[in-house]
């Protein structure tokens, strides 16, 4: 008996070591990522300084004397995301409101699953779609090259579908039936009811699918590098139908050559965006337990 | 307006399915009473109730047969339904405010009919509110969540809410039954206030609820009018052996 209680304690700690390790390998990550970022960013942010690194737009470090501003595509990171959410969000809510409520069942069948592959198609065919489709769309009714702000953000917009949608619905459907009853009690049509009580209930879980969406088009690097056109504007000749280039595709575009001082300050610009990232979610999520709260 | 027949039912029978709930039923709901529905589980008496604002419409496989008369309309044939839940309200099991302000709950209803003035619903607010007997406890917090009041006053609230939009009849399905004492005592006298206004059906599993507040009252079983009657004379000396064996206990 006490042998069989003492092979039980053994196995049981066992599988603790076993659990707690596998938990500490996503915080070790973490922790790994966010010192190499830091610390390799901080060296590049110190030797160049902050506001020349941050608030300067002029982007050369292969010139003589080089220069190393990041500001317009910080600027242009923010123009594609922002494109992103005003084309995802309105079509992505709105097909989830559908799916939710008011889609018939042999419909369901098919907008469902389309959904869920759009979800896993890789971004680089997301690109070539892009490339191949897209600008030569843009080109041809908007103008320009093609490459530009507005090809990425409807590529990011359909990118951010998937996650928007999904997430969108089963907040939607977790919406107790008592509201609607309670809304159709008092003479409102499925239409007020929808709107205006159905989404006001899943108001927290359609912002967390619009955080997630954000975060996904502003890390986005394959497809955007393959539509944006990726010249460095300065600020003020960003327009919606020129080239851009955004913080990823800065660093992937020139990571492959760059040396020194250079290749540190691309570590850096990975650096401003996780920050950027980050500064987005916790102002979304502040919103959100405000929200909450009242 | 006394003694006038507000609602009538007749010879209405449904169907979930293939289950026969609602058997031939025919009632007469007059104006400013109290009509309770009482029996046990699964009797029918809340596929009733739900068939007079057309609730039932939004249950899918259900069928009824037969006629609901509001003011001598039929509710199925001649009225919109969002016209009819407005002048018949109803108040639920659960309590159910919307996850919104105590104030935003009650001026759903007026604002989903149209009114749009800031004043105008101020008033509708404070005169719900006052109907319902809780101006007094919510007014300094018409801005706070309403999920963060007790459940006696998130019924209340819901009944406020119900008034908000002036309706001719209220319907109450089970409105004590998740409630304590004290907050179903304060409802019970809510409604025996405002009966003067409204016409009232509740439905209840409590026949002490049923002989404190209503005028009449309709025993069902399986899904059938066993027996309707004034409510002194049903409990006191019930027409039929089922309705005795149910009041006095013997089943149910």
């Amino acid at each position: 008996m006490d042998n069989i209680s003492k092979h039980n304690n053994a196995h049981e700690k066992l599988m603790q070591a076993i659990f707690f390790l596998s938990a500490s390998v996503s915080v070790i990550a973490v922790i790994a990522i966010c010192l190499f970022l830091f610390l390799r960013g901080f060296q590049a942010i110190s030797e160049i300084g902050f506001s020349e690194f941050i608030l300067n737009e002029k982007w050369g470090p292969t010139n003589v004397p080089p220069s190393y501003g990041i500001l317009s595509m910080i600027v242009g990171s923010i123009y594609v995301t922002g494109g992103a959410i005003i084309l995802g969000v309105p079509i992505g809510l709105l097909c989830a409101i559908f799916l939710a409520e008011f889609c018939p069942p042999n419909i369901y069948r098919i907008v469902k699953p389309a959904v869920n592959l759009l979800a896993g198609i890789p971004s680089i065919i997301y690109g070539f779609f892009g490339m191949q489709v897209v600008v030569p769309f843009v080109r041809e009714y908007f103008g320009g090259n093609g490459f530009s702000i507005m090809s990425s953000s409807i590529i990011l917009g359909i990118m951010i579908l998937p996650t928007i949608i999904t997430i969108s619905e089963s907040s939607l459907r977790s919406v107790p039936e008592s509201y609607k009853e309670a809304s159709f009690g008092l003479g409102a049509t499925k239409e007020e009811t929808v709107f205006r009580v159905v989404v006001h209930a899943a108001g927290s879980g359609i912002l967390t699918s619009i955080i997630l969406g954000i975060g996904r088009a502003a890390g986005e690097t394959m497809a955007v590098v393959m539509v944006a056109g990726n010249s460095a504007m300065p600020l003020d000749k960003i327009e919606l139908l020129r080239p851009i280039r955004t913080m990823t595709t800065n660093i992937v575009t020139e990571m492959s050559y760059a040396s020194g001082l250079h290749q540190l300050s691309l570590i850096a610009t990975g650096a401003v965006l996780f920050v950027f990232i980050v500064i987005l979610n916790t102002a979304l999520s502040l919103i959100k337990s405000k929200s909450a709260r009242n | 307006m006394s003694d006038k027949d507000k609602i009538k039912i007749e010879n209405i029978n449904l169907y979930y399915g293939d289950f026969h709930a609602l058997k031939n039923i025919n009632m007469k709901i007059k104006t400013n009473e109290i009509t309770a529905f009482i029996g046990p589980s699964g009797c029918g008496k809340s596929s009733l109730l739900k068939s007079l604002n057309r609730m039932n419409d939004l249950i899918e496989g259900v069928k009824i047969t037969g006629r609901v008369l509001l003011d001598n309309i039929d509710v199925y044939k001649e009225m919109d339904p969002t016209v009819l839940r407005k002048r018949v309200g109803m108040v639920f099991q659960k309590p159910n405010p919307f996850p919104m302000s105590i104030y935003d709950n009650v001026a759903y209803g007026p604002r989903t009919h149209g009114i749009k003035s800031k004043a105008k619903l101020d008033e509708i607010v404070e005169q719900s509110l006052n109907s319902a007997a809780m101006w007094n406890e919510v007014k300094d917090r018409l801005k706070k969540n309403a999920l963060g009041l007790s459940g006696g006053q998130q019924q209340r609230l819901c009944i406020a809410r119900a008034f908000s939009v002036n309706p001719e009849v209220i319907l109450l399905d089970e409105p004590t039954s998740a409630l304590d004492p004290i907050s179903t005592m304060k409802i019970e006298d809510l409604l025996t206030e405002i009966k003067k206004n409204y016409t009232i059906i509740i439905v209840t599993h409590n026949m002490q609820q049923a002989t404190r507040i209503s005028d009449k009252t309709g025993f069902f079983l399986q899904g059938e009018v066993v027996e309707f009657d004034k409510t002194e004379k049903l409990f006191s000396m019930p027409k039929n052996k089922k309705t005795e064996d149910y009041i006095t206990g013997r089943f149910g």
